[in-house]
């Protein structure tokens, strides 16, 4: 049972209690950019084998969306974090880099 | 190849089964062929069988990180099926199972395909609404299917409550051309036609960089060496945007874990396949009386071929419910599979941005019932450089052209 803490109202809630949303800090691109950039924007997601940095919704508890970086492969989870952000902040890079000193970093 | 043949059962019988041959080579790899395909399931050994078949191209090497068969192809429920509501799956879906009735033939290998018939429940007035219309979509692309009343399903299937308090069984779209074969030997049957046309199958052996010169593919980088090839062909499934990200471009795709689970065999008690889409169920009997039941797919992207339990809880309850002969069941084996879905539920078939590689992936939850179909067409689009009828469809350029094949009503959970 995939389990993570809500950042926003700290209740520890399994995934029952949770709400995917894929792929986090995409780049948004709207009405007057390219068909390219539409397309990438709306469909082309990152699905790497390993770390994997995504939103959740803490749907059976405070409704908040939130972020995640959890690993594909092991299913470990380095750390939750507010969505109020366009990249990855310092304390979660670290405890990935902690955990895998070879990981290329956040892309 | 010695061909397979009651005449080759008793001619073996009388000397202790010492004369039989190996199903397949297991040769090293060559320098260079014509075509690589990766990922040696179901639809890469389709794709591989139908080069040769229609095309004569046999010079063929099919890679795989695995064993042979031991993804998908090997983890699915083997339902075959193609009520589909939009023109292009219901054509490529019914082809595929066109070919699934003439395959063990074709193949010289008992591939024990049975049409059973399968029957997708309507719970609710929308789903009613929804398999009406898929049936008359379905009698315009002549594919036959038909809407059937609560008392026939109960006819069919006796050990069914269609009076259930929370979703009474209002009617079901029932195909009855449709069934089961098995899954393994779709895989090896397909096998052992490719090494006896020539082909070279390699197992693992796992593909590490793809290489390319001026926007052409040259080869791939494998765990056995570095293998040329004029064309390159992906059929990796849940591993496409792995093997994608190698070759530099991105895929349209997510993977998730789908589960299925069985039960302990008991005697002969629902000879058809059932599909219960509103309370998340699917099942049907095995040869060996097992119950195979499928599950469904985590919300988060996943590459462990395991699930997580609550489903398998979901899934279970949902069959109690429909089935109230199986609540004292034991559950035998449960196992997971790495599916790759697309946003519009539908396949991708056809090129991509790097030349002469051509790509075959988010069959989704929904790839074994296609495998010959999709091989088919694959094999066309790898042989000419350009899809064909049956591929047309499905390119990656649908998503931009906002053309999509959408098929979330039939494909979101069951297959």
């Amino acid at each position: 049972m995939l389990i993570l803490e809500c950042p926003y109202c700290g209740v520890v809630a399994d995934e029952t209690d949770l709400h995917g949303g894929g792929e986090a800090h995409l780049k948004r691109f709207g009405p007057g950019s390219s068909d390219e950039d539409f397309q990438t924007y709306l469909f082309h997601r990152a699905n790497p084998k390993g770390v994997h940095f995504e939103r959740w919704r803490h749907v059976s508890g405070c409704g908040k969306w939130f972020h995640a970086a959890r690993n594909t492969m092991t299913l470990e989870v380095y750390g939750t974090y507010s969505a109020q952000t366009y990249e990855p902040p310092k304390a979660i890079i670290n405890a990935v880099i902690k955990k895998h000193p070879e990981w290329e970093g956040y892309k | 190849m010695r061909r397979y043949s009651a005449f080759a059962i008793a001619r073996e019988a009388a000397r202790y089964h010492q004369g039989w041959e190996r199903a397949w080579a297991s040769p090293k790899p060559k320098k260079k062929y014509d075509v690589v395909i990766v990922g040696a399931g179901g639809h890469g050994l389709a794709t591989a069988f139908y080069l040769g078949k229609n095309f004569g191209i046999t010079n063929v090497a099919i890679i795989e990180k695995g064993w042979l068969g031991g993804g998908n192809t090997g983890r699915n429920t083997t339902i075959i099926r193609s009520n589909y509501l939009q023109d292009p799956s219901a054509a490529i879906y019914e082809k595929a199972r066109s070919l699934y009735e003439t395959m063990s033939q074709d193949l010289n290998y008992n591939v024990m395909f049975s049409p059973r018939g399968v029957m997708m429940l309507a719970q609710t007035e929308s789903e009613v609404r929804g398999y009406e219309r898929t049936a008359h979509a379905n009698a315009l692309q002549g594919v036959t299917t038909e809407f059937i009343s609560p008392q026939r399903v109960k006819e069919l299937v006796p050990i069914m409550n269609i009076d259930g308090p929370r979703y009474p069984v209002l009617g079901a779209l029932w195909q009855a051309r449709a069934g089961t074969a098995r899954h393994d030997a779709v895989a090896w049957g397909y096998a052992r036609a490719c090494s006896d046309m020539g082909m070279d199958i390699i197992q693992k052996c796992e593909v590490t960089g793809v290489r390319q010169a001026n926007g052409v593919v040259t080869g791939v980088d494998t765990t056995h060496g570095q293998i040329d090839c004029d064309k390159l062909a992906m059929l990796v499934a849940g591993n496409a945007s792995h093997l994608a990200d190698m070759a530099g471009f991105r895929l349209p795709m997510e993977s998730v874990a789908l589960q299925a689970l069985v039960s302990e065999p008991i005697k002969p008690c629902i000879d058809v396949v059932v599909m219960a889409n509103t309370v998340h169920g699917y099942m049907s009997q095995s040869d060996k009386g097992e119950l195979v039941i499928g599950g469904g797919t985590d919300g988060f992207n996943n590459y462990t071929q395991r699930g997580s339990f609550h489903h398998v809880e979901e899934t279970v309850r949902a069959l109690v419910e429909t089935f109230p002969i199986i609540s004292r069941l034991k559950m035998l084996r449960q196992w997971g599979g790495i599916v790759d879905v697309t946003g519009d539920r539908s396949p991708i078939i056809g090129k991509t941005p790097l030349g002469n590689c051509f790509i075959n992936c988010g069959w989704g939850t929904g790839g074994f019932k296609s495998i010959p179909g999709s091989g088919w067409a694959m094999a066309e689009t790898v042989a000419k450089g350009e899809p064909g009828a049956l591929a047309g469809a499905f390119g990656l350029n649908r998503f931009t052209e906002g053309r999509f094949i959408d098929e979330s009503v039939a494909a979101g959970v069951a297959h």
